[in-house]
């Protein structure tokens, strides 16, 4: 089964795989959003329609859609 | 001396870029703990240790020179007119010191354009707690870069930055990665094209034409460009681009940049749960605009209330020293009420913009950002509104401006349209002293009330906010591209002497802002009331007099009554008159439009020209809220100031657009006068009608 932020546990980390470059913004790449970092869920807002996560040393806030198509393997 | 030096400040939003311009220059920019802050060019001059003048300019920040929203085009524009005046002979890269990565990847697209840079990683006084070290050398080496260690709180580097922005001949312009092997057959041959000329700077204008923002200025952008590219095959290059810029940096951190996981706590995830979190993150919140409402409300009557007896005080020692004369009156029935209605409210605009600026320092912006996209999605805004939405409470002006960071044209659009509905520091002194005549002083539930029905118009003039956003959205046919993208700051500890300073700053420039547009309104008026142009101003005392019904009145009664029988004739009685019809049915007498009329120049010279109308209509000085309460209404005999005229009022300006100067900012950033006509329309004819429906119920 395909895994993705989204179905990461508040605190848990993923390494981000490959992903279509049609989904996901340049500006999320820009910040880290890139094959091979890590990444970890540090809390959905309250209507989960955002996510917020830190990658690459950086906090930040995206779209729940958005991080749904960010695919991850998590790390146990 | 030859040409100008120019340096710019690069970087990231929030790391510093403001605090080290207003370092550099002596300057006070506006400085928060959010992204965003800056969203317009800022310019000063800073003198270098051999006499020299630089000149700084401060920018919006930026991830990337790939920029999708207006404040980072700022940014892209400038470096890519080298024609333009302000074209940097220096790039100053302010990046901050905890994420060093994502800040490299600017500095290197900055090298490419082959612009002399220098590296200063700022907030260096955090790096001992957070266990960071640093290897300076290796890091020029490998940048090509002048780096320095920097504390815009504490000014330590400062000097050194000077030094080099000094010695800016000596820096290197080389460029650190080799972008063009993204794809070499293709920029080889473009290389040949455009021979001798800055490859990147070419490939840039490719990518910004392709991408949102092409529609504006695009005659900056030089017309030949490459080769046709596909956008999906420019989307690829631009993802390879970005791998391989981060590559470099990782390649380059791995060495030279260090940090002691041991002391990685993270202090700001973990007060994020709480904050952020889906019941406490509202409790808190609502908690938060109740203390700023109550206080707002319970600290400053006294101080207010001393204020306004003070400028009774004035006034009357003034009619009483200075010898009679028109010149007297002005100053004692025009000016000094005319001023005295404006700092009345410097206590409660101080504890307004100092909770703001509390707000905005320590980073909790960023986490009510995050608690309410979803609250403003639903109804067609974004989770960034916030922080218009938030620092309209202070002035619709800058909150517009600060709509800038948002990235999508519909949702920037309908939050510029909405902003004016928010409760302003201009509304407020309306507020005050109207509640303070019509709502009783009971308490409820241990509350005030009269706090109570003020955090009630707070809320009110957001939900309206918010409810015209849900319409416009319905309403505006606009393509929304939905991508969303907002940094958490890490939370910071409040300067104490930038927040003294912001609300000192903040409220002078209220007082004075206001007292000017008083000072000439309460002229005019003064002199509009003190004359008049028939024979019923002039003979005012003896027709007074001769009136059957006066007869029995006493001395001072009388004197009154030939006072407002005066005004009434005035030439502003006789413009009162006319438009009084147009406002009856609000339940607002001519006095009330004259003073709804001159506050559209600022909404909060509303009690002050009321209290110069009054004065100039009575014999003896009185405090503001005394008089306003004894007015009575000429043709029903009640009071004026009652709860039915005092909730129109309310309502009044709660919907009204009685701010010219906001309009014209909306002219500016939505560049057509269709949407600050269709607000001023929509607006004030929505105010007419609801304080018309609430005052005849009310009545
Ligand atoms: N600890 C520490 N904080 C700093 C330092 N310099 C700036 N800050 C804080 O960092 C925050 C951001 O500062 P700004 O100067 O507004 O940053 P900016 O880069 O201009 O931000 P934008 O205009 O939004 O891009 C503020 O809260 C500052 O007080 C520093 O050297 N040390
Ligand atoms: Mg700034």
């Amino acid at each position: 089964m395909k895994e993705t932020i989204v179905q990461l546990k508040r605190g848990e980390k993923g390494i981000i795989k490959e992903f279509s470059t049609e989904a996901i913004p340049l500006k999320f790449q820009e910040v880290g959003c890139l094959p091979g970092n890590e990444v970890r869920l540090i809390q959905f807002s309250p209507f989960k329609d955002l996510v917020y996560l830190t990658v690459n040393d950086s906090h930040f806030a995206i779209r729940t859609e958005t991080a749904a198509l960010i695919e991850i393997s998590r790390i146990k | 001396m030859g040409k100008q030096l120019n340096v710019a400040l690069i970087g990231n939003p929030n790391t510093g870029k403001t605090s080290v311009f207003n370092q550099l220059t002596g300057l006070n920019q506006k400085v928060g703990n959010y992204p965003g802050v800056t969203v317009e060019k800022k310019e000063g001059k800073c003198k270098l240790s051999n006499g020299q003048f630089a000149h700084i300019v401060d920018l919006p920040g930026t991830y990337s020179l790939n920029a999708t929203s207006p404040d980072e085009k700022i940014v892209a524009d400038l470096l890519l007119q080298k024609r333009n005046e302000s074209y940097p002979d220096v790039a100053v890269i302010v990046a901050d010191v905890e994420n060093l990565k994502r800040n490299l990847l600017l500095l290197t697209q900055i090298k490419d354009l082959n612009i002399p840079t220098i590296l200063a990683i700022n907030m260096a006084d955090t790096m001992k707690r957070k266990g960071i070290s640093v290897d300076l050398q290796q890091m020029e080496e490998k940048l090509h870069a002048r780096v320095v260690l920097l504390s815009a709180r504490s000014g330590k580097g400062m000097a050194e930055l000077k030094g080099l922005i000094q010695d800016y001949d000596k820096l290197s312009s080389e460029s650190c990665v080799q972008f063009t092997d993204i794809d070499p057959v293709y920029f080889e041959a473009q290389k040949k094209k455009f021979h001798g000329e800055n490859l990147y700077k070419r490939w840039l204008n490719t990518v910004l034409e392709n991408g949102s923002l092409k529609q504006e200025d695009e005659d900056q952008i030089t017309s030949v460009q490459f080769e046709n590219k596909s956008e999906t095959e420019i989307k690829r290059l631009q993802q390879k681009e970005t791998i391989l810029r981060y590559l470099f940096i990782n390649q380059l951190l791995k060495d030279s940049y260090k940090r002691d996981p041991a002391l990685a706590e993270d202090f700001r995830s973990r007060v994020d749960k709480i904050l952020t979190h889906r019941i406490f993150g509202y409790v808190i919140f609502f908690l938060i605009m109740l203390l700023v409402f109550q206080s707002i409300y319970n600290w400053s009557s006294y101080p207010m209330d001393l204020i306004d007896q003070l400028f009774t005080q004035m006034a009357e020692w003034v009619d009483n020293t200075l010898p009679e004369g028109a010149l007297t009156s002005l100053i004692s029935e025009g000016i000094i009420p005319g001023i005295g209605g404006i700092v009345i409210f410097v206590p409660q605009i101080a504890f307004l913009f100092l909770f703001i600026s509390l707000l905005e320092e320590s980073g909790y912006m960023s986490r009510v950002v995050f608690l309410m996209d979803k609250i403003m999605r639903r109804f067609g805004l974004n989770g960034k509104s916030v922080v218009p939405l938030i620092s309209g409470t202070a002035c619709a002006i800058p909150a517009i401006m600060a709509t800038r960071s948002i990235d999508d044209w519909k949702e920037r659009l309908i939050t510029i349209l909405i902003t004016p509905f928010i409760t302003c520091s201009a509304r407020l002194p309306v507020y005050l002293i109207i509640i303070a005549l019509v709502i009783p002083e009971n308490s409820f539930l241990g509350m005030n009330l009269q706090g109570l029905t003020l955090m009630g118009l707070y809320i009110l003039g957001f939900l309206t906010a918010v409810f015209s956003g849900y319409i416009l959205n319905k309403m505006l046919k606009l393509k929304s591209r939905l991508f969303f993208i907002s940094e958490m700051p890490a939370y910071k500890l409040p300067l104490l002497k930038n927040i003294v300073y912001t609300v000192i700053e903040k409220t002078k420039s209220f007082v004075v802002g206001a007292g000017k547009i008083i000072l000439a309104i309460s002229v005019v008026l003064w002199f509009l009331a003190s004359n008049g142009p028939g024979e019923e101003f002039r003979n005012a005392k003896n027709i007074v007099q001769k009136n059957e019904q006066n007869q029995q009145l006493t001395e001072e009664d009388m004197a009154n009554a030939i006072a407002s029988y005066k005004l009434r004739h005035s030439y502003i009685g006789i413009i009162g008159h006319t438009i009084e019809p147009v406002i009856r049915p609000l339940g607002y007498d001519w006095k009330i439009g004259i003073a709804l009329i001159s506050s559209l120049a600022a909404r909060e010279v509303f009690v002050g020209t009321l209290a110069t109308v009054y004065s100039v209509g009575s014999e003896e000085e009185e405090t503001i809220k005394n008089r306003m309460m004894k007015e009575t209404d000429a043709v029903t005999g009640k009071k004026i100031f009652n709860f039915a005229t005092g909730i129109s009022l309310l309502l009044y300006y709660a919907f009204a657009m009685q701010c010219i100067s906001t309009l014209a900012v909306v002219k500016r950033e939505t560049n057509s006068w269709k949407w600050p006509v269709i607000q001023l329309v929509f607006m004030t004819g929505f105010a007419y009608v609801v304080s018309m429906v609430a005052y005849q119920l009310l009545k």
